[in-house]
Order: structure tokens, then C-alpha cells, then sequence
């Protein structure tokens, strides 16, 4: 499992090829499902130009390291890896990837997504947004994961 | 008593302080460490405490070393 937070620019597919070649042996999964979530330039109606992503260095990795020990338990998982930008954040720049090895697929599907609302709901990460009137904190939070597959509420 | 005190995102700028170490009574809770610095100011509503790095809901009694932490909802990913 690797988690970390970055500073600097990353290109998801090429960080899955090298973390699967370097810690995942050919044969021992059968499933990879992966989410990467991507700066937009726009938000509640508005243009958006750019934004600054903060955390709590100590308790962001500490809660981070919680979410996919708790995946780990629910599903049955080969490997995790979980990549999180911090810093200034460019239009069209990768913010957030999980990517999750299984046997099967329902197991890599469900992790994946469990990951994703949970990180979205309690680690702690601020983003503040330049738009055309100035910078702004963004304020809408998420419940986390639903369960029972009731997840259509969650954008 | 020293309390590591922290602000993050929206909490520091409505705090208007930084973060710091600070010497405290006996005893003191989350909320009355923000009443005690961050003056004029009523106790937000929406803010999120972490007591050494955990979450807490609620007034939570600090103990000498403690760091405590206020910042809005968490908005990642």
C-alpha cells in the first residue's frame, strides 16, 4: 500500500503502470478499478481560474492510512495505492487517485468508491478557488459512502 | 498548561490568528481555548476540532501537551 501527498504535478496512469511493475506480481490480481478526480474550471456556476489545496500535514497521511486500513478489512484487497495533490492546482490538473488491485471486480469497484466518500468526508484537505471576484474556501462537504449501492445522491 | 493551538482554511481567517503554543488553566476545553484567543468572536457553529489529530465532537477537556486543531468541513478530492 502507498499513500502519499504531493506537491507537484502527477500523471495517474503512468503512476498505476509503475506501482503495478514495481510492488504487483502478474497473476495475483484480476481486477484493478481506479478513480482520478480532476481540477474543473468551473464550480456553482461560476468560472473558476485555479485553487490552492490545504491540509494538516500529521493527520491528513494519519486518516488517510485509517480509510484504507478500514478498506482493507471490508474487501478483500491485494494492493491500494492512493495519491493526493496539495499546493497550487492548475485547470485540468489530476487532485486526487485511488487505485485498488483485487481478485474480482466487485471487491476492486466497491473499495475504490469506499476510499474515494471517505476521503472526501473526513480527510482533512481545504480547497480555495480563485474566481473572477477573488479567492473563496470551497464549503460543500460530502456525507461519505453509502451503503446498499445508494451512492446516485453523491456527485 | 501548553496547548499547541491550530487554525486551518476558513477557521484561521475567521480566528485572524496564527497557530502557536500557548499556556492555558487547568482543565481548559476545545471551545474555551477558541473563546479565550480569539476574541469577539462567537464559537463558529460549523467548526471541526481534532484533538492530537483525532476527531472530537463536543467540549472536550485538554491536557497538558495537547495539540488542538479548528478547521471547517473537510473538502478534498
Amino acid at each position: 500500500m502507498l499513500i502519499e501527498i504531493r506537491q507537484k504535478a502527477f500523471q495517474p496512469l503512468t503512476e498505476i503502470e509503475a506501482y503495478e511493475r514495481a510492488f504487483l506480481s502478474p497473476g495475483k490480481f484480476g481486477a484493478t478499478a481506479s478513480f482520478v478526480g480532476t481540477m474543473r474550471d468551473y464550480n456553482d456556476g461560476e468560472s473558476v481560474q485555479g485553487m490552492t489545496l490545504e491540509h494538516y500535514p500529521g493527520m491528513t497521511e494519519k486518516h488517510l492510512k485509517i480509510i484504507c486500513d478500514t478498506a482493507l478489512e471490508r474487501w478483500t484487497i491485494v494492493d491500494v495505492l492512493l495519491l493526493h495533490r496539495v499546493g497550487k492546482i492548475d485547470i485540468g490538473d489530476p487532485i486526487v487517485l485511488v487505485a485498488v488491485w483485487t481478485a474480482h471486480r466487485g471487491d476492486a469497484f466497491d473499495a475504490c468508491r469506499f476510499i474515494m466518500e471517505d476521503l472526501k468526508s473526513k480527510a482533512p484537505f481545504w480547497k480555495k478557488e480563485s474566481v473572477n471576484s477573488g479567492e473563496r474556501w470551497v464549503e460543500n462537504n460530502t456525507d461519505g459512502y453509502a451503503e446498499n449501492n445508494e451512492q446516485e445522491a453523491i456527485k | 498548561m501548553s496547548i499547541k493551538v491550530k487554525f486551518f482554511a476558513r477557521m484561521r481567517d475567521e480566528a485572524g490568528i496564527g497557530d502557536g503554543e500557548v499556556d492555558f488553566k487547568e482543565g481548559i476545553s476545545t471551545a474555551e481555548v477558541w473563546t479565550t484567543l480569539v476574541k469577539n468572536t462567537d464559537f463558529p457553529e460549523s467548526v471541526m476540532i481534532a484533538v492530537n489529530m483525532e476527531y472530537v465532537s463536543g467540549e472536550v477537556e485538554l491536557k497538558d501537551g495537547d495539540e488542538v486543531a479548528f478547521f471547517p468541513p473537510v473538502t478534498g478530492g
